[in-house]
Parts: C-alpha cells; structure tokens; sequence
C-alpha cells in the first residue's frame, strides 16, 4: 500500500485528504467524527466576529436527475463565540495529535489579526488559513474576496500575519479575479508558506419563476452567493495548474474545488497539489467518502508503480501547454463498435448539428454531402460497414475523411467504450502553430483580404 | 353520461395495476430517457407520437407542453397512455432493452403528462386544444368508439360539425365496455370521451344506424361519413348446455372456480380479472398449447404470477348441469393440433365458465352504404393510409377494417381519415 502521508509547508498529515472551512469544519464534534472516518485534517470553518446568518442559505444546480452538480451559498464565517471554537480545537488536538487542525481566520486590523493568531495558536493549531476568498457578505464590509481581489492589499495583510505567525500560514484565494497569479504571487511576496484555492464563484444560482426572486431566497430577496461543488472543478484545477507551473510559486499548494472521490484527488495532485480539501461533496453524502478516496487513491498508485502520493505530486504539469505548443500534425478518427451500439443515433445528432457533418444512417449507403463541408464530394459508406448485434443497421456509420477528430461524438454516445478515439499514423514529424510563426508560415487561404 | 354507469360495478373493486406517476417520480423517470434521434420507439407506435420530446418536456416541468406533443398525433392519448400493450410496442423497442437496461416506461409518462394536463391545468394555463370556428361543414360517425372519437375530434378541432351515432347507452365503444378495469375503468373512459364532447363533438347514445337512421340518409346530410362500428357480438361454442343461467359473471360477488376458454388477451384479461377479484381458482382452457396461445408473452407471464392455470390442449365439449340448471362442470376432449381426440372426454368441475374466442363481423351495415365493400374475412375493406372505402363520402377505420387490433390503431385511423378529408377541403373539392 503506498504511503499517503504528506508535509505541506511542515505540517505533517496522515493523507492529503482535508475537510475545507466549511459547515462540515464547523465543531469539535463533527471534525472528530471525520478523523474516526479517515480524514487526515481540517480547516476549521472561518474564525473571526460572530456573525449573524440568514435562512434560506443554499441553492443547487441539479442535473438530469443527479442533485446537487453545483452549490451556492451566502453563508457567511463562523457564528459561534471564539471561545467555544478554540475549547474545541483545544480538546481535539489533544485526542488527536497526529491529524491536522488548520484554523481559517477573517479579521480587519492588525492588532485583530495579532490577537486572533494568537489566541489559535495557544489552542495548538498547526497552521493558519487567511480567508481572503468569502464573495459574498463579508466582501461587503471590506474582508474576504474583496481582499483577495486587491493584491496590495492581500500582500501586506499576509506580511501582517506573518510577523505574528509561529505556525506556517497558507493564503486562501478566490477565483474572483481575471488571473489567478497576481494575488498568488502577492501571497508569495507576503511571505505565505502556502496557497489553498479555490474559495467559491461568485454566482447567482437561480431565479424562483413562481415568485421572481433570485434563490436562494430570504423573504422577498436574494443576494449573490459562491458556487462551488463538482461544477466549479474545471476551474479550480486550472487555476492551480497555472500556479504550479510558475516559476514564482514554489509554495505547496492545497487544492480545493468540486473534489468528490480519489480521482478527482489525483488530477488534483498531479497538477500540483500537496492536499487537497472538500466542502460540497461532505455536505451531499457524508464524512464517509473519505474511505473510498483514500483506497481508491492508495490503490491508483500502487497500480501506476508509485510508493508515495509525493511522487504523483505536480506529474501532470509538464504536460500542459500553450496552444500554440501543440502538434498540428497528430490526428484522431472516431470509430464506432458495432456491437456495442444501441442505436439512439446522439452521436449523429451531435456530429451534425454540433461538430462535422460526417456520421450518416447505416440505412444509407451514400450521402451527398452539404455544400459548406470539407473538400469532397459525396460520402460512401465505408466498406467494412458491419451491422450491429443490438441496433442493427442504425448503427450509424462515419464518412472518415470528413471527421476532425474533435471527439464530440464519443462524448455524447451513452454507452461506455462504444465510440473509440483511434490515431491516424503520423505523417510526417511534428509541428506547432509556433513552428510556423517562427518560419513565417501563419497564412491560410480564404482569409479577410483574400 | 358517467351517472348511467351502476354504482357498484364489480370492476370498481379492481385496482390500478399502473397508476398516475407524482410529478417527482415522472421527472426522475423522463430524466433516465436518452433523448434518440429518429428514435425507435416512435416508429412502434402506431400513431407516431414523437415520445422523446414529449418525454424531454416532461423532464423540464413542460407538462402542458408534453401533453401536447402527445394530442398532435394522438388525441385518445390520455387512453392510450393505460390501455396501450407498450411491452410490444413503444417500450418493447426502446434502445435501453438491446442494451440489458429497464427500458423508459412510455406509458406511464404519457398517462402523467396527459392526465395532469387535462384533470390538473395549472393556474391560468391556456386549453390545450381550442375549436378553430365553424366552417359550417359536417360529418358523421357510427359508433362513439375510439376510431370515430378520434375522427371527430381532430375535425371538429378544425371547425367541422361532428356528430357522432352510438347504438348503446355509453359512448366509448370498447374503452368503456370491454377494457380490463385494472387499465382503465368505464368512468375514466367516459371522462376522456367528454373531454373530446368539449371541442364540440356530439355525442347521440341510443341511436343505431341502419335501424333508426338509414345509411343513406347520413350520405346525403353529410359531407362524409365515418364507420367505427367495430366488431359484433361475442362468438358462441355452440355446444350442448351453453345457455344457461351461470353463464354471466354480473352477479358474480364471490367467484368459486372459473373456467377461461380461449388463449387470446381478452381471454388472459378475464383470467387476471377473475384472479384479482378473488376466485378460488382461475384456469385457461385452450385448444392448443400454451405455447400457441396469441396473447402477448408479458401478459400471460402477468397471469401466472397472479397464479392463473394453463389447461392446454382442451377442448369444449358441453356444459354439465345439474337437475336445477346450476353448472357443475365443463366437459372437455383432450385435443390435439386444437382438434379433439373421439373418447377422451372429461370433467372439470367448475362455478363459472367465461367465454372469450373472438367477436363476430358486423357485416350488415357496412354493406349498406353504396359502393362499401367486405373482404373474404368480413372486414370492411379501407385503404390503410387514408381510410378510404369503395364510396369516396365514406370512410372506415379500428376493428371493423382490421378484424380487431388495439385502441391505438383505431385511433390512427380515425386521425388519417380526418386528414383525409381535411387535405381534401383544402383541395376545395
Ligand atoms: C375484452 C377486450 C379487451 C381489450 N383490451 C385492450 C387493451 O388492453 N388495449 C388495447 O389497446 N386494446 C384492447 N382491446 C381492443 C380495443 O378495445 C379495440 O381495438 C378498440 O376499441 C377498437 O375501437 P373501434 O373504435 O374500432 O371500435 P369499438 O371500440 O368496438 O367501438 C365501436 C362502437 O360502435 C358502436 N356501433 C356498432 N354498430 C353501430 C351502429 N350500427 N350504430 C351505432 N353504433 C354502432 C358499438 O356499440 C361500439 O360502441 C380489447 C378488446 C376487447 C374486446
Ligand atoms: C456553506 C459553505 C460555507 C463556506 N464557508 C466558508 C468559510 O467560512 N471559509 C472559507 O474559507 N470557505 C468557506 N467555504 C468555501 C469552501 O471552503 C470551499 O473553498 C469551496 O466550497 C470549494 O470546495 P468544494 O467544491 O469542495 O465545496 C464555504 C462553502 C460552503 C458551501
Ligand atoms: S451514440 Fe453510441 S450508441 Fe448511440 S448510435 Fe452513436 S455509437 Fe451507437
Ligand atoms: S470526432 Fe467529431 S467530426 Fe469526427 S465523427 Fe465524431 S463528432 Fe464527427
């Protein structure tokens, strides 16, 4: 079984797993019974004032029957006495002093920060998290993304917090901002010891067409909240690839972001995370998963030969780049499996009305082809056209020298491995977009002054 | 119309083997359906409803929507949705079965989104079907059964004057009197037929044609003239004993043991019906074997899991009486090929014999419109496409063209006659 434990920034963890500052961080009670469940640690749910909530708080974006792909929230930090909190932290490090407790803070001057800092700090945290991330309420009175979008700001309160610091401090950052290396790079020039991200999409979830009020609604209004959860995932992955890659940032990073189960952890890691945190996907079924994530990832890199989740760490990350970087030359043909297809024929829909007017009926022999396509004439069914075992002659067939490849059709096709990817034999050697700006060779016919 | 059915019909005892979907389960379950291009299913069904987007509507919230879809190509939809044999027809190809998956349950979506359109608009919806005006032309149709409904329903829509001549005292045609109460009851078949009463159609109960109204009358009153007459009465054995008191199950309030002869799907819904309603015990007589039996594989599966007996290769004989007339038994001959064997006659002892071999041909009346023809088989020939027959003023369509199908296919004829005559005003012929 490969070794999960994991030192971000010196503080050492069983695994990468992390609940994020979020309700499932929010009492001694409830991050004890995630470490029984197997989470190596917590950032506590955001220590600061008191706050006041409000009631509704959620909103979720459900797809075709699947709840929750996407949650928004206009919750704001904690709502209970710092005291409590920190008795809390307190008693929980003591029953276990080998996972860890992260404390996330929100404050406004430096003499709160310093007090706060160290106040958790006597309670045995064994980090910081600076909540420069929150996009809605606390943004309003001056902290949270309103932070996090200003990186003078960001800069000089880490700086702050780094001369009260014992412990390593890691800047929580928003996605709210047009690119995510100004404020991490402002974090680095702090001083931070690490980066955590992302905190939650600014958003609107829904309107409530009966009433005609944004949701989540609280009475006769709403607010704007932060989205987060499976949808956001995109997003926050490369946002953290794009920080792991510069050359700026060598912090750790801890990645957070529609994280679900061990493979969402693993794409994490291999872009560049040290560990990784989860908010929507506890809300949605419990501490539980943690089991499968940490089997599921132990299992991965036994299987990929890898002794340690640190020699999976940022292994992706070569392997991004600029599109102008990309080899023109490489080529994929879609191909159908007969026998698997059913015969719904989406991917035909999808090839015509979405991507290259190339997939026909198999009733069809041969089909004239519309007049704005690709250079020839008519398609003829390939000759190797072999009805299916389930669908019969409505397994669709592919006029191959129209198809581009873009791989459109595979992905709407419902069954799995039905609609394979198959290179075509390079021909020729490789060449980028760059290669041909650099011999001059960027023309392509039919342009504006043609 | 509803009030002239008795109160205490023994169908009413028989519960809904497929009731109405919450709109929660709906949704789940038109979110499961794939959305096909050209998608098979449509090709089954008869009257081509375009299911995956009426399906996708419902997954949206579309009801009204979805319902509409439905009405376009099949205004009995509501129906359709329970009496329809969706095993071998939409659902029986949808995509999902090749694939070893539940396939999407049609049927029960269609009965969501059109019951819940018609019975549960929501506030301020617009109707879901609005009589264009009069266009002072009219039409006729005999029999008030799915195919003529159907046929006066699209017209009227379209601003005919549709009237429609039933002989008996319901409107319906078999929805009301023939399909298992488990599927559909009387009332539910009523309240669909006043449904299509509310685009103007009239209904005439009472009225035969043929004998209070002539044939020739309607040809000369009508623009054109519809035949939905169905089929005629139950076919009889024919043999000794046959007519005697038990031979009606109206009275029936607790079955004893009950003997179903035939092997077709009347013959397997009154064995479930039997079995639901409590009989002692319930068995098929059959001439053949099971195996031969024309009722669909689904439905006979259905039967003997409500623990309906097959009695194969049997074939009646005569009914056994006793001094007072009451049934004790029916005899029957071993057979074989569904021919009896001389000397293998036995009894089985039994309260109630049901018969369920077929319906006769209504051949006289068709045959009274000038120029309207029989086949060797007794039905009234009809061009498949259009309804057509031999008199160009007068159309047919359901049972009394197909020697019997199911509602669905009386209700696509009904509708292609409709656009018949609506293609040929368009004309201006
Ligand atoms: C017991 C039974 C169970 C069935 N179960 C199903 C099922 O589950 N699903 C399914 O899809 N199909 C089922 N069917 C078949 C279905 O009922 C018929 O295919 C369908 O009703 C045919 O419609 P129709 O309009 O052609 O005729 P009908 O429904 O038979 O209507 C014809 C009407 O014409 C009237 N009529 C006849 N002559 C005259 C006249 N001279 N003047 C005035 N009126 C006249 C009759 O009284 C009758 O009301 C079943 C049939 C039977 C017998
Ligand atoms: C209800 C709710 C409350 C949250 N509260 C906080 C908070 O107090 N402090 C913080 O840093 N992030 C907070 N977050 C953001 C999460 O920590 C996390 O960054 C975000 O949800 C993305 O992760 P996910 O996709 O796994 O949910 C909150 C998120 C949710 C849904
Ligand atoms: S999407 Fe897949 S299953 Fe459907 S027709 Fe295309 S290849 Fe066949
Ligand atoms: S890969 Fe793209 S172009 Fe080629 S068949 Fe599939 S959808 Fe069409």
């Amino acid at each position: 079984m490969a070794d999960l434990s994991i030192d971000f920034a010196g503080i050492k963890s069983p695994n990468p797993f992390w609940l994020a500052s979020a309700p499932p961080a929010n009492t001694g009670e409830q991050v004890m019974r995630a470490f029984d469940a197997g989470w190596g640690g917590a950032v506590w749910k955001t220590l600061g004032d008191p706050i006041v909530n409000v009631s509704s708080r959620f909103g979720s974006v459900d797809y075709d029957g699947r709840k929750m792909m996407g949650l928004n929230n206009i919750e704001l930090i904690t709502d209970r006495p710092l005291e409590v909190n920190l008795a809390e932290i307190r008693l929980v490090k003591k029953r276990y002093p080998k996972h860890v407790i992260i404390a996330s803070l929100m404050t406004e001057t430096k003499e709160d920060w310093r007090v706060l800092i160290q106040k958790c700090e006597d309670a045995g945290v064994d980090g910081l998290e600076l909540n420069f991330g929150c996009p809605h309420g606390m943004c309003e009175r001056g902290m949270g993304s309103s932070v996090g979008q200003e990186p003078k700001l960001l800069e000089e309160i880490t700086r702050w917090t780094k001369e009260f610091a014992k412990t390593p401090v890691l800047v929580k950052l928003t996605p709210n901002t047009g690119d995510i290396l100004e404020p991490g790079l402002a974090g680095v020039a702090g001083g931070a010891d690490g980066l955590s991200l992302i905190n939650t999409i600014k958003s609107i979830v829904g309107v409530d067409l009966d009433r005609l009020v944004p949701v989540p609604r609280v009475g006769s209004g709403s607010s704007n909240g932060g989205y987060c959860g499976p949808a956001v995932k995109p997003i926050a992955l490369h946002m953290v690839a794009a920080l792991a890659r510069d050359a700026g940032v060598r912090i750790p990073i801890s990645g957070i972001g529609g994280i679900s189960n061990w493979r969402d952890a693993a794409e994490f890691i291999a872009l560049g995370s040290t560990s990784v945190q989860v908010c929507t996907a506890v809300m949605h079924y419990g501490y539980r998963i943690v089991e499968d994530m940490i089997e599921g990832l132990s299992n991965y890199l036994d299987e990929q030969g890898m002794k340690s989740v640190n020699e999976l760490r940022g292994r992706a990350v070569p392997g991004y780049r600029e599109w102008g970087d990309l080899d023109l030359n490489y080529k994929l043909l879609a191909k159908i499996d007969p026998d698997k297809c059913i015969g719904c024929q989406l991917c035909m829909t999808a090839c015509h009305d979405g991507a290259h007017q190339c997939i026909f009926p198999g009733s069809d022999a041969e089909r004239a082809r519309p007049p704005h396509a690709h250079a020839h004439g008519n398609a003829v069914r390939p000759k190797t056209y072999l009805a299916g075992k389930l669908a019969g002659d409505r397994v669709p067939w592919i006029d191959e020298p129209e198809c581009v490849g873009c791989n459109l059709c595979q992905l709407v096709c419902p069954v799995p491995d039905c609609i394979e990817m198959v290179e075509v034999p390079h021909t020729g050697k490789e060449e980028t977009w760059n290669d041909r700006v650099a011999q001059g060779r960027t023309k392509q016919p039919g342009g504006i002054h043609d | 119309m509803t009030s002239l059915l008795k109160k205490d019909r023994l169908e009413t005892a028989l519960p809904d083997k497929k009731p109405l979907y919450s709109s929660a389960e709906a949704r789940a379950e038109a979110e499961r359906c794939l959305y096909c291009v050209d998608a098979p299913c449509i090709k089954a069904c008869p009257t081509e409803i375009d299911i995956p987007t009426f399906i996708k509507k419902i997954a949206t919230g579309n009801t009204r929507g979805a319902a509409s879809t439905i009405f376009d190509q099949n205004l009995l939809g509501y129906s359709c949705a329970r009496v329809c044999p969706v095993e071998v027809l939409c659902v029986g190809d949808c995509v999902y079965n090749g694939w070893g998956r539940d396939p999407i349950n049609i049927g029960r979506l269609q009965r969501f989104a059109t019951e819940t359109a018609v019975d549960h608009p929501a506030k301020n919806a617009a109707p879901l079907r609005t009589p264009k005006p009069k266009i002072g032309k009219k039409v006729a149709c005999i029999g008030a059964g799915p195919a003529s409904l159907a046929f006066a329903g699209y017209l009227a829509l379209e601003g005919f004057d549709a009237d429609v001549f039933e002989k008996r005292s319901v409107a319906g045609g078999l929805n009301t009197t023939g399909i298992a109460p488990y599927k559909l009851q009387a009332e539910d078949a009523l309240h669909e037929v006043a449904w299509v009463e509310s685009f103007g159609v009239q209904v005439k109960t009472g009225i035969e044609i043929g004998k209070d109204i002539k044939a020739e009358d309607l040809v000369r009153d009508y623009e054109a003239v519809f035949l939905g007459v169905g089929l005629g009465e139950d076919t009889k054995l024919g043999i000794p004993g046959e007519d005697g008191p038990s031979l009606t199950r109206d009275d029936a309030k607790s079955l004893g043991r009950v003997l179903v002869i035939g092997g077709g799907n009347t013959a397997i819904d009154v064995a479930r019906e039997c079995a639901g309603l409590g009989a002692a015990d319930v068995a098929m007589v059959y001439r053949r074997s099971q195996k031969e039996m024309s009722g669909y594989a689904h439905e006979l599966e259905g039967a003997r899991l409500e623990g309906v007996r097959f009695v194969e290769n049997a074939v009646p004989h005569s009914f056994v009486r006793d001094a007072g007339g009451k049934l004790v038994a029916l005899r029957v001959s071993k057979a074989e090929g569904g021919k009896p064997i001389a000397g293998t006659e036995h009894d089985i002892p039994c309260d109630l014999v049901t018969l369920a071999i077929g319906q006769s041909k209504l051949r006289s009346l068709a045959t009274q419109f000038a120029g309207v023809e029989l086949d060797a088989k007794g039905c009234v020939k009809a061009d498949r496409e259009t309804g057509k027959t031999g008199n160009p003023k007068v159309y047919a369509g359901g049972d009394c063209i197909n020697g019997g199908k199911e509602v669905v296919n009386a209700v696509a004829d009904g509708r292609n006659a409709a656009r018949d005559v609506l293609a040929k005003l368009s004309k201006g012929s």
